[in-house]
């Protein structure tokens, strides 16, 4: 049995006629992270709210087919007893923030409360992930004075901070800086490697290609495809679905380097690395054979 | 259009978030980029005088910020706020994209006329009667874009555009940059994406801890892989895949890579 088993999930908006999610089935193992990328309305953040049961126990609308976490039918259990096992980071950090707390600090409690943590070890939560996101400084600061990157990061934090079995995040890296964001993937790629499983809906193919184990392609809320980084962003039909690769594989595209299986392409900046050099020795090799044969 | 002289601001006393910012705003093509709470979105909600300067000087169309109230400085400065729901209030597309040109005393019909140039603009002409709280967020960001299009400032900023869009999304905002920076408006723009600032800004200004620390031609300025790391940035990741394959001069976009790459050697 895996971890997250999602099959055959259709779902619709209330009000709607389209389907939001169209017949999606996968697989995820604990301490996998696997990254969803879309178009825009490609239904990202509807399949991540379903994981959580906001879809459909908040949402309402019509639904089918199942998601199961750790065995637990989201839909028939309630929202309350999904959030112990999975935790959510909102695409707009902004929808995250209670509204009700004074400070970042009591802010990243407020989940943990929630949950029942004794004090002492929600102190060294709170501490861990106000570190780990570099946000301590701000920690007494009231979470609507905060800069938008700022809230972001608190965003993530409260959510690591209760370490649910599955972290479901949102565009978490929107609008942090570029050292940040690296940080964030880098956080997230070691809870990771604790077993805890990572679903991460991105518009960063660079970074997704250099972390993630699995993509999931999202399309007018069906499934394309779900498979490596190198697979998925080496298809030559990505534009149809309005998802541009990583710069390193448009780039490597159109100069010809492929990788050593010579059917995808390079998809970090140390496989475009490794693919120039493989190009260069095998310049070098070729015009000393010519040289060789000159001589002969 | 706008200068500023040693400008100051803190929200809490002995706080200081700028730190005497002297700076001139010309028609080029303007990104602002900095690490998180360098002051970036201090800095624009101060040029459009929605907090007032603690030390220093701002004039916007050589008149002083002192001397003119918030009303009048709308008519000149719009500014894209970096979350939408700051800015959304009302029911439908059509009327939140046409309350700025009313409020501007714009006749009903001509506003209505430029709320609808401003969402096809966008892409969004066919939004026009849905309420705008249902959308996600990429098309919130592209609305409030569209509310300060239609009022037809000189001076446009766009605080984070490209938050939640996608590939297209992000083309999209480039052309009406493009477009809006053609048409003679000063168009300044606050960004987290390195490679969306090189292949379309022409001046880059770096942030660092309320301070200005680069201010330059965009290719000049992602030469200095030190200093951008200092501020929590990087180089885009074109210029840093030209710099691994060994190329003297820094890359900017994707086509500079692959034609210097096609070059004999
Ligand atoms: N609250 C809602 N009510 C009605 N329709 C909705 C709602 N939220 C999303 N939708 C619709 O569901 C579809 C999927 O949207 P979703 O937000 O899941 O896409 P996404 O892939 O996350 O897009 P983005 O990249 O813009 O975040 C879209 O057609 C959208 O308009
Ligand atoms: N209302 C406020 N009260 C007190 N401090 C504030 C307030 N708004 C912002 N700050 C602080 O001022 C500093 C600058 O914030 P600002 O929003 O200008 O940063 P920014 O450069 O736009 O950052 P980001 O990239 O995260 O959007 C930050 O440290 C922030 O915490
Ligand atoms: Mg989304
Ligand atoms: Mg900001």
């Amino acid at each position: 049995m895996s971890l997250i088993e999602v099959e055959h999930l259709k779902y619709r908006y209330p009000a709607t006629e389209k389907l939001a999610l169209n017949d999606i089935s996968l697989t995820a193992e604990a301490g996998e992270l696997i990254g969803i990328v879309g178009k825009n309305t490609a239904g990202k953040t509807t399949f991540c709210q379903a994981l959580v049961g906001l879809v459909p126990h908040f949402y309402k609308g019509a639904y089918g087919g199942s998601v199961r976490i750790g065995g637990m039918d989201v839909k028939e259990s309630g929202v309350d007893e999904t959030i112990r096992k999975v935790g959510i980071v909102f695409q707009n950090p902004f929808t995250q923030v209670t509204g009700s707390k004074l400070t970042v600090y009591e802010e990243i409690a407020f989940g943990l409360e929630h949950l029942g943590i004794a004090r002492q070890d929600m102190m060294e939560r709170i501490d861990h992930a106000l570190h780990l996101l570099d946000i301590e400084a701000y920690k007494d600061r009231a979470p609507f004075d905060l800069s938008g990157g700022q809230m972001q990061r608190m965003a993530i934090a409260s959510v690591i901070a209760m370490r649910p079995q599955v972290i479901v995040l949102d565009e978490p890296t929107s609008q942090l800086d570029p050292q940040g964001s690296e940080e964030v993937f880098r956080a997230i790629q070691s809870l990771s490697r604790e077993g805890i499983t990572v679903i991460l809906a991105e518009h960063k193919m660079e970074k997704l290609a250099a972390y993630a184990d699995r993509i999931a392609l999202l399309h007018e809320g069906m499934l394309i495809d779900y498979d490596t980084p190198s697979r998925v962003f080496s298809r030559s039909d990505l534009a149809e679905y309005g998802v541009e690769a990583p710069i390193y594989t448009r780039v490597c595209q159109a100069i010809g380097f492929r990788m050593l299986d010579m059917d995808t392409y390079p998809v970090t900046l140390e496989e475009a690395q490794a693919a120039y050099e493989a190009q260069h020795s095998a310049i070098s090799a070729s015009s000393q054979e010519e040289q060789g044969g000159r001589y002969d | 259009m706008i200068k500023i002289q040693d400008v100051c601001f803190g929200y809490n006393e002995g706080q200081d978030v700028l730190q005497g910012l002297t700076l001139e705003f010309d028609q080029r093509t303007t990104a602002i980029i900095g690490q998180n709470g360098a002051g970036k979105t201090t800095l624009v909600k101060l040029l459009k005088g929605l907090l007032k300067p603690t030390g220093g000087d701002i004039w916007v169309a050589g008149v002083n910020s002192k001397d003119v109230t918030v009303a009048q400085l709308a008519g000149k400065i719009g500014l894209v706020f970096q979350n939408p729901n700051d800015q959304i209030f009302k029911r439908t597309v059509l009327e939140e994209v046409m309350f700025g040109p009313l409020n501007m005393k714009v006749e009903t019909a001509a506003a209505k006329q430029q709320a609808l140039q401003a969402l096809e603009m966008v892409g969004l002409a066919d939004q026009t009667d849905v309420n705008p709280h249902d959308l996600g967020l990429s098309e919130k960001k592209l609305i409030s874009i569209a509310s300060i299009v239609a009022m037809n400032t000189d001076i446009i900023i766009l605080d984070e555009p490209t938050i939640a869009q996608d590939a297209a999304g992000k083309r999209r905002i480039a052309q009406i940059i493009e477009q809006l920076s053609q048409e003679g408006k000063l168009v300044m723009t606050i960004l987290h994406d390195m490679d969306f600032v090189a292949a379309h800004f022409e001046r880059t200004i770096v942030m660092n801890r309320g301070k200005v620390v680069l201010d330059d031609k965009t290719r000049e300025v992602f030469s200095h892989q030190d200093l951008l790391r200092e501020a929590c940035l990087d180089t885009p990741y074109v210029t840093q895949l030209g710099k691994q394959w060994g190329l003297p001069e820094t890359v900017l976009t994707t086509e500079e890579l692959i034609s210097a790459m096609k070059r004999p050697r």
